[in-house]
């Protein structure tokens, strides 16, 4: 199932698919969130924004209006 | 004798970069600025084997080469300019030993500069815990490199660290990944334009968008002649680049990395999970928050006193000791009080650095910035604004040089220009006796309101803070692109020589750098309160024994009406006598003027100065208080200090920029005279409008 970032809940796991480019900084791209790598929701704060995601091995916290650039297919319901 | 080998430490944030710089130097170090900029700028000098000396410099960290900060920009320009005289003649890449694929694309972009580099793998302790193994001599190979493995907290590996940078002409400087296969027409056409230039520097000059400052102008507007291509086509150039760099290293790490996931342990999610809750988490930031505001009052009152009474008593040994003069007087009177001003905040800065620096090594800072941004955010603030407006109840400089980690300029700028607002500790000794003298005792369900009036102005200062800052945020028009990434990093327990090399290099800074000013300042002022111009001033003695001379005054009262006389007449009380009209219509007089001019280098001088005026030997506040309390005021006949116009005075403390220090540290971090102009007329200015308002509706 293709979502956004912005749409998985907490353990939730997916591939990335698809990176917006014009609207996600080079520096996230750089810490590995680009098509084919892994990436889990670890934790949200309250709104769930911003999010703390392990993408390919780095954890990051990034704010919402950013993940709905990313698209990801669920892979664990 | 070989010349110093000049050495380049380059890694990610959280890798235990710095842990390796002093690990490497000990405390060989020094800390300055970027000429022109205000990014640290930490060297240091290393003893290697056989007489060889390495000068290391720590560059900022950064995820890679494409700079999206000034700290960043330093990075680049430092590895681009070969005349620089600190280009490396190595560098040492730094790496997480349980991040190894992210540190690597930094990695292979410095290989692509054909610079020659070593990749010191950190924490390499954690690898049993995680189940990590590595098969050096195949990374070495596919990476065309030496390998060190290391562990700072272990002190393991750095000899052997050494020993690569001595030998470092043997590595190689082959790159590992070729770049310009992802536009080979585009690249094809660089090549051939600039024939004599390294590939990759050629391109990062042109997706660059850095002010290369130090590189020569000629050569990057030549190159930048060369920009055929959209900024939305570099940018997918650079996102290529990014994947074909990751395949390299997916590539490489499937053999030369396992991870046994099964033998890994994971403190981290167990940690996370009460730490970043979103009841619990608050309410931890909340105690750790308490008792770092409870260390720095109460611990530090203990060396503060006695910081306090030890330059008392130094002044007083100068005074007795040394002949009597001018010159006596301005070392007893001007420069011991003011050093003694300079060092009486080292406790108080100390513990707020000691604090700041366990949380960030520890990895809590990134858990409270993740917590606070969205509240942040609606003030034109960042998550990472919240670290600043709490140490600045305490003091605004510690706070201000707090600012450094928020990567948005625009963000920080704020950050700085609103933090004065928060309720600093000089405040309190003001606050504690004019809501004595003003606000009626009795209580208000069970709260006197003496105390609900103080924690009425905290909230007044935070709120002004926050208000500003939203305010700043619609006007300011600076075009810093604000994204919001912040890496986790794995908890760690702090390391104790990290904690305190940063807490004594930080209140090294302030005393240095603050220091200088508050020490002129503190000179100056002695002066006008010493000297002043005409008979009034140079006879003062003669003029006040006649005038007291049938009321039979005992030898200290006399001293003390002598005194008061000389400072209504020195520069300082004619100051004080000009601004009366300004200050009339807040119903102050010229006595709370000379107060309010002394204090406008360091607020807590407004209780010393009144003293002072009143012609009070002692100086205890009950004094001071039943002086004041006795004050008329001339042209109604009632107590000067009365309820309106204590409030006025209150409310402008509150608002106006009265501390010369926090002027002198905003210019140093902004470098630039124009926000600290700014911020002494405007909250100066709004804080007198405040304080009219207040008085002329009160009275």
């Amino acid at each position: 199932m293709q979502v956004t970032l912005a749409d998985i809940k907490r353990g939730q796991q997916g591939i990335i698919t698809d990176v917006s480019s014009i609207h996600i900084p080079l520096k996230l791209l750089e810490m590995g969130c680009l098509p084919g790598n892994l990436v889990e929701l670890v934790q949200v704060a309250p709104f769930a924004d911003p999010m703390y995601l392990n993408i390919n091995g780095t954890h990051l916290a990034i704010r919402k209006e950013t993940a709905i650039h990313i698209l990801i297919d669920i892979t664990n319901a | 004798m070989p010349k110093q080998i000049n050495v380049a430490l380059i890694g990610n944030p959280n890798t235990g970069k710095t842990s390796v710089f002093n690990a490497l130097t000990g405390l060989n170090q020094k800390v300055g600025n970027y000429p022109g900029i205000t990014v640290e700028k930490k060297e240091g000098v290393c003893k290697l084997p056989r007489g060889v000396k390495a000068h290391i410099i720590d560059l900022p960290g950064t995820y890679s080469l494409n700079a999206s900060s000034l700290d960043e920009n330093v990075v680049i320009e430092l590895l681009l300019n070969k005349k620089d005289k600190d280009f490396p003649d190595v560098a040492v890449v730094v790496s997480d030993v349980e991040n190894l694929k992210r540190n690597l694309l930094l990695y292979t972009q410095i290989k692509d500069l054909k610079i020659p580099t070593i990749l010191a793998i950190n924490m390499s302790d954690r690898m049993k815990y995680k189940g990590i193994q590595l098969d050096i001599p195949f990374l070495e190979k596919e990476l065309h490199t030496k390998i060190a493995l290391i562990s700072t907290r272990k002190n393991k590996g750095i000899d052997q660290l050494k020993e690569l940078i001595i030998n470092f002409k043997e590595l190689s400087t082959e790159p590992c990944v070729n770049a310009s296969e992802v536009d080979s027409n585009y690249f094809d056409g660089l090549r051939k334009a600039f024939p004599n230039q390294l590939l990759y520097k050629l391109w990062l000059v042109i997706s660059q968008d850095v002010n290369f400052g130090k590189t020569d102008r000629n050569e990057v507007d030549v190159i930048n002649s060369f920009k055929t291509k959209s900024k939305a086509d570099l940018k997918r150039l650079q996102q290529k680049e990014t994947i074909k760099r990751y395949q390299f290293i997916n590539n490489t790490l499937k053999i030369g990395q396992t991870i046994d996931l099964k033998s890994a342990k994971d403190l981290r999610i167990k940690l996370d999970r009460i730490l970043t809750h979103k009841v619990w988490g608050y309410l931890i930031f909340f105690v750790i928050l308490l008792t770092i505001f409870q260390a720095i009052y109460d611990w530090s009152s203990v060396p503060m006193d006695f910081i306090d009474s030890v330059f008392a008593s130094l002044s007083e040994l100068t005074k007795n000791s040394l002949p009597q003069g001018a010159f006596t007087d301005l070392i007893a009177e001007g420069i011991i009080p003011g050093l003694g001003g300079i060092v009486i905040f080292i406790p108080q800065i100390a513990f707020l650095f000691l604090f700041i620096a366990v949380l960030e090594e520890s990895g809590y800072m990134s858990r409270v910035v993740f917590l606070m941004d969205r509240i942040m955010r609606r003030f034109g603030l960042s998550g990472k604004s919240i670290v600043p407006l709490i140490s600045g109840t305490a003091c605004a400089i510690p706070a201000i040089m707090a600012t450094r980690n928020i990567e948005s300029w625009k963000e920080r700028l704020i950050t700085i220009l609103v933090t004065p607002f928060t309720t600093c500790s000089a405040r309190l000794p003001v606050y504690l006796i004019i809501i004595s003298l003003v606000i009626p005792e009795g209580r208000f369900i069970g709260l006197s309101y003496q105390a609900l009036t103080l924690m009425l102005l905290y909230l007044i200062g935070f709120g002004a803070a926050i208000f500003s800052a939203w305010l700043l945020n619609k006007i300011l028009k600076i075009n810093s692109k604000t994204f919001f990434v912040v890496e986790m990093p794995n908890y760690k327990l702090p390391l104790f020589k990290n904690v305190a090399l940063t807490v004594i290099e930080k209140t090294k800074s302030f005393v240095f750098g603050a220091g200088k000013i508050i020490l002129a300042i503190s000179i100056v002022l002695w002066f006008l309160a010493s000297y002043g111009p005409g008979d009034e001033f140079n006879n003062a003695e003669d003029i006040v024994t006649t005038e007291y001379a049938s009321q039979n005054l005992s030898d200290v009262e006399l001293q003390q009406k002598i005194a008061s006389h000389k400072l209504e007449h020195s520069f300082i009380g004619i100051a004080g006598h000009a601004i009366e009209p300004t200050i009339r219509p807040l119903g102050y007089d010229w006595k709370i003027g000379i107060a309010l001019v002394s204090s406008f280098a360091a607020r807590e001088v407004f209780v010393g100065t009144l003293a002072t005026i009143y012609s009070v030997g002692s100086d205890e506040e009950e004094t001071i208080k039943n002086r004041m309390a006795g004050e008329v005021n001339p042209i109604t006949g009632g107590p000067l200090f009365n309820f309106a116009s204590g409030i006025s005075l209150l409310l402008f403390y509150a608002f106006a920029m009265q501390c010369m220090s926090t002027l002198a540290i905003v210019k140093r971090e902004t470098n630039s005279w124009k926000w600290p102009i700014l911020q002494l007329t405007i909250m100066t200015a709004f804080a007198y409008v405040v304080a009219l308002i207040a008085f002329q509706v009160l009275k």
